[in-house]
């Protein structure tokens, strides 16, 4: 079979450059916001972040050793030394010795200074002050480069983002609180519908193509519904705003997609090993534990995934079941927010605190991709 | 206690709980109530068969039944009810949508939301079974699909921030540290641009974040409804002499048809629900309100629980056809 990609070479380079145009056009946002959150809040806001990653022009004004480190070398006062430690790598194009003229020498030139002596520095920054008559004052000169310098990261922002408790920024507490959302919210349902599933799938009773129905169309009912009127059910029967709720709802919310997700896929196991079973004389309960939930193992995993994507990256649902005023259970995505709201201009903390969100569930999606694709391909209803 | 250890006792609960209803309540059955052996084994084996499958059901049903279907009829209720001071209901009528007809507010948030309901499908729909069919034949093809998919695994809030980014603007006579107003600049613009604030063009510039995120999940389904098209069809095609495009547009997609709708009708759902890439960017400032940001501002803004709920049963008669054609199609596929 040949298709577009097929055998004009031609049309095959059209095809292999859209595509590497359309990757870059995906993931630059990401890499933006990755790239600035290892950045320091001035070069944020001095250069754009595509810059950061190529070595980078800099005017910087710097100061050699003060005379008192001068050495006597065969009659000649020197002073010695370097303006970047070693692992600076700069390389200097132009340096001079005064305001009014900071690119006046090449590296390696040797100029005399105004108060006597000469100076000469090279090209990665090393220098040599030489004076028939001992250096004077109590500071160095001042040396003025232009200097090519590399790329520069830290990982300061994550220090105080993750690290810093007594900043007001740290995100630490809220990591812990979505972990503590996400969890239980995830483990849950998937548990309660895999009864619900079976039961679907393998018992026969009457108004169950009904059952099955509602859960179809209960899977496209939006949960924006659901906020008040839950509410005041949580309210009432005393559970208020907190974690239970949140657990509750997530596992109400989630419900629809697993029992749709896991019928479907426990509908498709071999009828005969079930009938064996039963023949045999395993109880449903016994069938449901020995044999269904390990055979399930994918679908439960694609599930899982979604569950968890959803719970960890909910807002809404967060702050109508759990957030209360206090904000002791603020959870990651609602301080973002805050954070946006207060902090509009502070793109490291932004970026740094945004790049802790997402991490986590970046690293759920790259191990389990397999498992993630399968279930979207079962979940979307056919 | 803290939380964590609250979450792990919950998880221990509530795994044991359920495991614990599910076996007490069989072994009840099964030893108790309908024994299946004595005078009556027959009859008691067909009866405990009759009430097991909704033993199985019954948790799942009642989270069914309380977070999503209650609900539909609570919020119908409530949008035809006033609160009365005090404490209590009062029934109004259709008062509170009358209300919410009269606000320009409201119509600013449903001529965005037929936008976003064109725009952001056909969108991540086009761009999905681009990647698809570009990505199918070539080498580092799942490298790349699976870069165009990370965003899925993105919060909407996530994805704000680092669009964010992307249209941030600075004064004329700084370095720009937006990549859109760098490359504005580049290209010949004269004044950076403050994109999320321009009138009618930001909102399309917050329906690019979706589209972003939805494309990998177009691309996902299409591409294995692409992989599933018979090879003779497309060899028949290659010698009758048609030619790549032809191929595409008059083979492929034709016989991918019924995917493609189940795609575009998936992320219109996606769409209409979408409030947090909203509520992050803009918060609706600057006309980009959407039914979403704005049934939350009248909900827990306003306090006003009775067009809040008006403005939710709006959302949910959008859905509705979807839901519809989704139950018939599963019924169809049943029989």
């Amino acid at each position: 079979m040949s298709d577009i990609a097929g055998t004009k070479p031609a049309l095959r380079w059209v095809v292999h450059l859209s595509v590497i145009f359309l990757v870059v056009l995906w993931v630059i946002p990401t890499l933006g916001l990755l790239v600035s959150s290892f950045r320091t809040a001035d070069q944020i806001s001095s250069s754009g972040w595509w810059r950061s990653l190529f070595p980078s022009e800099q005017n910087l004004t710097l100061r050699s050793a003060a005379p008192e480190t001068q050495a006597l070398e065969n009659g000649l006062y020197v002073i010695e030394g370097a303006l970047f430690s070693a692992d600076e790598q700069a390389t200097i194009s132009r340096w001079g010795i005064s305001s009014r003229d900071v690119d006046a020498f090449e590296p390696g030139q040797t100029v005399e200074l105004r108060r006597g002596g000469t100076i000469t520095v090279d090209a990665v920054g090393n220098y040599r002050m030489e004076n028939s008559e001992e250096f004077t004052g109590n500071r160095g000169a001042r040396i003025f480069v232009t200097a090519e310098l590399p790329p520069e990261f830290t990982l300061d922002n994550y220090q105080k983002v993750l690290l810093d408790q007594s900043s007001t920024d740290s995100m630490a507490k809220a990591f812990f609180n979505t972990l503590t959302v996400t969890i239980p919210a995830t483990i849950i349902p998937i548990l309660v519908a895999a009864f619900a599933a079976y039961a679907l799938a393998w018992m026969d009773f009457p108004g169950r193509a009904l059952l099955i129905a509602a859960v179809v169309g209960l899977l496209v009912v939006p949960l924006q519904l659901a906020l008040i009127p839950l509410l005041k059910f949580h309210l009432n029967i005393g559970i208020g705003k907190g974690y239970l709720g949140v657990w509750l709802a997530h596992t109400g919310f989630g419900m629809p997609l697993a029992i749709y997700l896991l019928r479907n896929y426990m509908a498709g196991l071999p009828r005969d090993l079930i009938e064996n079973a039963r023949v045999d004389g395993a109880t449903e309960f016994q069938i449901f534990t020995k044999l269904i939930l390990p055979l399930s193992f994918p679908a439960l995993a694609s599930f899982a995934i979604f569950q968890f994507l959803w719970t960890w990256n909910d807002l809404l649902v967060a702050k109508v079941f759990l957030i209360d005023a206090t904000g002791q259970t603020t959870v990651m995505t609602n301080r973002i927010v805050e954070l946006l709201g207060t902090r509009g201009g502070n793109w490291e903390i932004l970026a740094t605190a945004a790049f802790v969100s997402i991490f986590v569930p970046l690293v759920v999606f790259f191990a389990m991709q397999k498992y993630l694709v399968r279930g979207l391909l079962a979940g979307s209803v056919k | 206690m803290t939380p964590a250890l609250q979450g792990l006792l919950t998880i221990a609960i509530g795994v044991s709980g359920c495991v614990g209803y599910f076996y007490l309540s069989n072994q009840f059955l099964d030893k108790v109530l309908f024994p299946p052996h004595g005078p009556n084994a027959g009859r008691n084996i067909n009866r405990a068969n009759m009430i097991r499958p909704w033993l199985f059901l019954f948790p799942a049903l009642a989270a069914l039944g309380l977070y999503l279907a209650y609900p539909v009829v609570e919020t119908l209720r409530l949008s035809l009810t006033e609160r009365v001071p005090g404490g209590g209901y009062k029934w109004v009528g259709l008062d509170n949508y009358s209300q919410m007809a009269a606000e320009p507010k409201f119509w600013e948030a449903m001529r965005n939301n037929m936008f976003w309901l064109i725009v952001v499908p056909a969108m991540s729909t086009a761009f999905g079974l681009l990647v698809a069919q570009l990505t199918d034949r070539i080498r580092w093809g799942n490298f790349a699909k699976s870069l165009i998919f990370m965003p899925m695994a993105i919060s909407f809030v996530g994805a704000s921030v680092i669009w964010k980014l992307v249209y941030d603007a600075r004064p004329a006579e700084q370095d720009q540290i937006g990549i859109l107003n760098a490359l504005y600049i580049f290209f010949g613009g004269a004044e950076p641009q403050t994109w999320l604030t321009v009138p009618f063009w930001n909102s399309f510039f917050l329906m690019i974040v979706l589209v972003w995120i939805q494309t990998g999940f177009a691309m996902v389904i299409l591409s294995a409804a692409l992989r599933g098209i018979p090879e003779e069809t497309i060899e028949a095609a290659i010698l009758d002499g048609a030619n790549p495009f032809q191929i595409f547009f008059k083979i492929k997609v034709p016989q991918i048809k019924t995917t493609i709708l189940v795609v575009w009708t998936t992320i219109t759902i996606t769409v209409l629900k979408v409030f947090d890439i909203v509520f992050a960017m803009t918060n609706g400032q600057w006309e980009t309100q959407v039914l979403a940001n704005y049934m939350y501002d009248k909900l827990f803004r306003a306090n006003d629980w009775g067009v809040g709920s008006a403005s939710a049963m709006v959302i949910m008669l959008l859905v509705a056809p979807i839901l519809v054609w989704n139950v018939r199609n599963a019924r169809k596929e049943m029989e």
